[in-house]
């Protein structure tokens, strides 16, 4: 894998090294959601199956992408004093507009989100990307910033509504994938994946591998 | 035994340090101080002496406990056998129904001890320290607040999510946080709730037509519908270990007198029950309320909450003063639960868990009072 990137590097750098750990490390060294511990209330609210996950996931990106685009570009026009209004100004404009996008294009995926599409404003990891990336830092760099940050929380938003589906349901975007000789064998779906205790300890679960693979400990 | 010690201290060696089985030192060493007390004492400074290690405390409970398992193992099978119309007196068939009391709950007991204690042994070879036995007490208490009727996978995954998550996440032995049976408990009741609750759990295989309901269901409708001296002598349904409150009762001496459970937590507990009962009675706004208050100590498992698990050494309070706090508030939340919510009949399970959790904070109040208190004093 290295013998390729290193290729590619030479040929034409396509993203510079520091543009690179703009992208990789909120992927997994500095996770939103498992280092940080951001966003957790809609990790665990819409993830008790794929498909809404799926759509949630796309949402956040699109909300965290188009958000520090726009507030990187006008961010030395913004005052410092009303910089939080004007960015929830931004944010709420583009959640309204993923709101009406989803109402009009996938209506039974929305009405199982409900709420919790336009509580995307209250999300974190938006906010907190605009204030710590976009008010200081030029367009390009924001937008590789909020990709990586937008899918460092999707991927793990997506592994656990993978277990919660899976144990919870037996299926994995909709279909049944545990077969009727399991059930017939007495196995059960553990009904603690539904309700969002379990996201809990999905996530936990997570954090854990997550760090006895990186080695690395925050200790207070 | 003099053979089995000789034998001991013969493959010793062989678990030291260098040995051939090194690795297996921990397991080891669990096994022989299990069996013989350990010939090594505490070098440094001592601050408590006492003549029983946690070994020799752990096994303590598991005796008192010995009563209600082997009556929760005679009334799985009565309870079997009168909701067929068979050997309906209580000494009736008293062979059939231990042997199939004990087919039934004998496996489980295996299969909590099995799982639990694999895992305390995998993680304690790995970290390198020593098997703690603190699983002696919670292996047994698993099976005994099982329904009869509960599909032994079921308990091997509650028995394996609860040790991880209850006990070896935090540090292992004596830093949970949580009750580890209660974990295990609650994972159930929680993952699968149709094997924890509802009328058909209780007996086993029990016919179609019986009614298996236990007395805190029909309470809702104002009326446990056993009469006062079976519940309190256990031939009702219910979880294995709970339905005999005399078993329970000589297990609670047992402990009392040993000074290994305390009274001080056990009394609480029922004061605080019957206090939240007694301002239903007068409140009595609907059928549950009006159960007289001291049904509340017959039905369900809240006098073996409070003798086996709200006493619980390591998650329960420390201070002498805290206990009564803690003890007053897990009664008092048992009875409320029960009563406000029947779709979560077994109140004490959750009351406990939220008095573990408060504990801590009870401790901390309590200490920071005595300090206020002296503070005054001297000034």
């Amino acid at each position: 894998m290295s013998a390729v990137e290193t290729k590619v590097q030479e040929a034409k750098p396509l993203l510079s090294k520091k543009d690179r750990a703009l992208l990789v490390d909120p992927l997994s060294d500095n996770n939103p959601i498992t280092i940080q511990v951001l966003g957790i209330c809609s990790a665990l609210a819409v993830t008790t199956q794929l498909k809404p996950t799926m759509v949630m996931a796309i949402s956040v990106m699109a909300v965290v992408v188009l958000s520090n685009f726009v507030v990187s570009l006008i961010r030395n026009l913004i005052p410092s004093r009303i910089r939080i209004i004007v960015q929830l100004t931004i944010i709420s404009i583009l959640v309204i507009l993923v709101d009406q996008l989803l109402q009009a294009y996938v209506y039974d995926v929305s009405k199982q989100l409900s709420v919790f599409v336009g509580l995307i404003i209250t999300n974190c990891i938006v906010m907190g990307r605009l204030e710590a990336f976009a008010m200081a830092n030029k367009p390009g760099p924001s937008i590789l910033d909020a990709i990586g940050n937008s899918a460092g929380y999707a991927w793990i938003i997506l592994a656990v509504a993978f277990a919660r589906e899976l144990f919870g349901s037996g299926k994995l975007f909709g279909f049944q994938v545990i077969p009727d000789a399991f059930y017939e064998m007495g196995y059960v779906n553990n009904g603690l994946m539904l309700i969002p205790a379990g996201a809990l300890f999905v996530i936990a679960i997570i954090i854990w591998i997550q760090r006895s693979i990186n080695q690395k400990f925050e200790e207070a | 035994m003099k053979f089995l010690k000789d034998k001991i201290l013969e493959f010793r060696p062989q678990f030291e340090k260098g040995g051939k089985y090194e690795k297996f030192h921990t397991v080891f060493d669990g096994f022989s101080t299990f069996l013989f007390t350990p010939d090594h004492v505490t070098h440094g400074g001592t601050h408590i002496k006492a003549g029983i290690d946690l070994k020799r405390t752990m096994f303590f409970v598991v005796i008192a406990m010995v009563p209600a398992l082997l009556f929760g193992m005679y009334n799985v099978g009565h309870q079997h056998f009168i909701s067929n119309g068979e050997f309906l007196g209580y000494g009736e068939g008293l062979i059939d129904k231990l042997i199939y009391g004990a087919i039934k709950v004998l496996p489980v007991v295996v299969v909590s001890y099995g799982v639990g204690l694999g895992i305390e042994f995998f993680i304690a070879s790995k970290k390198g320290h020593a098997i703690n036995e603190g699983f002696l007490v919670s292996g047994l208490l698993i099976p005994l607040v099982m329904p009869p009727a509960i599909p032994l996978w079921m308990v091997a995954v509650a028995t394996a999510f609860a040790v991880i998550f209850a006990k070896e996440v935090f540090g292992g032995t004596g830093m949970n946080i949580l009750n580890v049976a209660l974990t295990a408990r609650v994972f159930l009741f929680f993952a699968y709730p149709t094997f924890m609750s509802g009328d058909t759990v209780w007996i086993a295989e029990k016919a179609d037509a019986y009614s298996g309901a236990t007395a805190l269901a029909n309470s809702i409708a104002g009326s446990p519908g056993y009469s006062i001296s079976d519940m309190m002598l256990g031939f009702i349904p219910g979880s294995v270990g709970e339905t005999s409150k005399i078993a329970i009762l000589i297990g609670a001496a047992f402990l009392v007198i040993t000074g290994i459970g305390s009274w001080k937590i056990m009394l609480s507990v029922l004061m605080g029950a019957a206090f939240m009962g007694l301002v239903f009675n007068g409140l009595a706004l609907n059928e549950f309320m009006q159960v007289p208050f001291y049904y509340h100590f017959l039905m369900g498992g809240l006098v073996f909450g409070a003798v086996f698990m709200a006493t619980d050494p390591v998650t329960a309070a420390q201070t002498e003063r805290g206990k009564w706090y803690y003890g007053f508030l897990i009664g008092l939340m048992a009875v409320m639960i029960r009563v406000f919510n029947p779709a979560y009949p077994e109140g004490i399970m959750l009351a406990i868990l939220f008095g573990n959790v408060m504990a801590p904070l009870i401790d901390y109040f309590v200490v920071q009072a005595n300090i206020k208190r002296r503070r005054l004093v001297r000034a």
